[in-house]
């Protein structure tokens, strides 16, 4: 019986020939992240350890992007005292605004992550760098707190779904209508305890972004991680940057998996996630008519640069409706300073959008951007519970940055393609 | 080691937002976390919680971010226990590394109202509803798991070893 990708790469990191769905290992870690929400609780932890310093100065990574730049008195504290810990044991990659972004979007854009790494985040999101072809997924401050004192880790070793996509998507569908059709297809608790394999043809045609949205939202459909095949794209993105040395794994013919499904690309059309659920999920074309007061463009899911650029090509020359607000949130730094030398920044502000700094922001109700009761955005982030962008009685609708840019001219949920 | 209190009951998919949500995620305090607990769908909740109480959920307790301060919050509101037929895999992780114990036990799910007043005991899995006179039994921990919950939680774990 052969292993999954996922169950490769763990067997690997735990000295093992062969591991099962179910069983119980200790793997050594590439790397340890945390942010400016996890990471106090963590140190508190730490402390408790009897430990000095961290197992690997340079494997361990904390990015204040939360409530940064601090919006207010006890961010302000928590921040300090992870900024204290980071300088105190020499931390080499912990981030302070003007350098740092989105961890999700940072992480790679470092090249922290690489094909084949073993890595821990406090932060659920962490699934992101499976598009490198990487196992990477979310934990607990506790778990951070003995990563960092020990380089290891415990889990149980996931069962997988495989996702085989096919064909080619359509003009104005990408990655986050990939992910928002098969949470809507398997539920927010579909792939519960498991590894999300996504393979087939049809990847030739989803850029490392898309990838990054797709892999970003495993957690919405329970997932312990989702995982891409390292292909010539990835190596490229890997090339342009990381120096560290990458290792590929590839599923066995004979893995076994506890489903598989079908999606053809190409009979995608884009996709809206409507309250409170991720998998609460309507094709554009039956999504009717749903007036917004927000429109929000960026976070870990959907602030790279091909989504700004997408946006600003539908925003370009136009305006924003009236009464509307527009906010633009690039991942990161780099991304930013990218936007701004394409022009994207200008076009965006010229509609009448505003541009924030990186920051977590608005996308988990934290700052810059927060909704009043019975106010409804629509938001190209990852997650629409009750109260995630505000009030508990305002409303969050999930899109892609196309639909999103489409809407923020319209006033209302609206299709890329009946903009001209 | 046994819990024993009243239940409150909820339906699936609860999420770390509702159990405690992010506007309130500047501060670690155990305390201040707890007095804002499941706010956003059960206003009485706080109120209402008495020490060794217990929450009945159905499936996916727990989902959405990686916060600890959800498991930190629900124990620190009193909870001596949280029953659902799943978790979502890193509440489930926080509140074994944090010491909340949890169960998952369809049956008991389904069968326990709230209100009803519970007894649980830990070593055996065995969860005894007395207003109604019913016994469910709960998947018990695997080894490993065991482990970690009798060094009472993964910070001694990791100390100890
Ligand atoms: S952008 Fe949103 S989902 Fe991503 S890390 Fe920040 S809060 Fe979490």
């Amino acid at each position: 019986m052969g292993m999954t990708m996922t169950q490769k790469i763990l067997a690997a990191h735990a000295g093992l020939d062969k591991v099962e769905a179910g069983q119980l290992i200790t793997v050594n870690l590439d790397l340890v992240l945390g942010n400016d929400v996890t990471t106090p609780v963590a140190l508190k932890e730490f402390d408790k350890m009897g430990v000095t310093e961290v197992f690997d100065k340079s494997k361990v990574a904390i990015v204040p992007d939360h409530f940064t730049p601090n919006k207010d008195i006890k961010s302000a504290e928590q921040c300090k005292l992870i900024r204290e810990f980071a300088y105190d044991k020499d931390i080499e990659n912990y981030f302070e605004i003007g350098e740092m972004g989105i961890e999700h979007g940072l992480i790679p854009e470092k090249g922290l992550v690489v094909p084949g790494d073993v890595v821990i985040g406090a932060d659920s999101h962490t699934c992101t760098y499976g598009a490198l072809g990487a196992f990477s997924t979310g934990i607990g401050s506790t778990d951070m707190a003995a990563g960092m004192a020990t380089g290891k880790g415990w889990f149980k070793v996931p069962g997988a779904l495989k996702f085989v996509l096919t064909g080619k998507p359509k003009e104005w569908v990408s990655g986050k209508d990939v992910i928002l059709h098969i949470i809507g297809m398997i539920g927010v608790d579909g792939a519960l305890y498991k590894s999300m394999e996504f393979v087939g043809e049809g990847l030739q045609h989803l850029s490392m972004d898309d990838r990054f949205s797709i892999a970003n939202m495993a957690i919405e459909a329970g997932g312990k991680n989702g995982i891409f095949p390292v292909d010539d794209k990835t190596l490229e993105y890997v090339k342009e940057h990381a120096t560290k040395p990458y290792k590929l794994y590839e599923a066995d013919e004979d893995a076994v998996y506890d489903g598989v499904y079908e999606v053809d690309l190409s009979q995608l059309e884009p996709t809206v996630a409507f309250p409170h659920l991720p998998d609460n999920v309507r094709k554009i074309s039956e999504v009717g008519d749903v007036k917004i007061d927000q429109v929000v463009i960026g976070s870990c899911t959907n602030g790279r640069i091909e989504d700004l650029r997408v946006a600003a090509k539908l925003l370009k020359d136009k305006k924003v409706a009236k009464g509307l607000r527009v906010i633009i949130f690039p991942v990161t730094q780099k991304v930013y300073l990218q936007a701004m030398q394409e022009g994207l920044l200008e076009t965006f502000i010229k509609a009448g959008a505003v541009v924030s700094t990186p920051t977590c922001g608005p996308c988990l109700g934290g700052h810059m951007g927060i909704l009043a009761k019975g106010e409804r955005a629509l938001a190209t982030t990852n997650r629409n519970f009750v109260g995630r962008m505000g009030h508990p009685e305002s409303e969050v609708y999930l899109a892609s940055p196309a639909v999103a840019a489409a809407s923020a001219l319209t006033g209302k949920i609206t299709n890329p393609r009946d903009i001209e | 080691m046994k819990a024993m209190g009243k239940v409150f009951k909820y339906g699936s998919n609860v999420d770390t937002d509702v159990i405690i949500p992010a506007r309130y995620l500047n501060t670690s305090d155990v305390k201040e976390l707890a007095s804002h607990c499941m706010e956003d769908i059960d206003a009485e909740f706080v109120h209402k919680v008495k020490d060794g109480d217990i929450i009945v959920a159905d499936k996916n307790f727990g989902c959405g971010s990686s916060r600890e301060h959800a498991p930190l919050a629900i124990k620190g509101a009193g909870i001596s226990c949280v029953i659902a037929t799943t978790f979502a895999r890193i509440f489930y992780r926080n509140a074994i590394n944090i010491g909340l114990p949890i169960l998952e036990c369809p049956e008991a799910v389904e069968k326990i109202s709230a209100g009803d007043e519970i007894e649980i005991d830990f070593d055996n899995g065995v969860i005894r509803n007395k207003t109604k006179n019913e016994a469910y039994q709960a998947q018990p921990f695997p080894a490993f798991i065991k482990e970690i919950i009798a060094a009472d939680g993964l910070v001694k774990y990791v100390a100890k070893s």
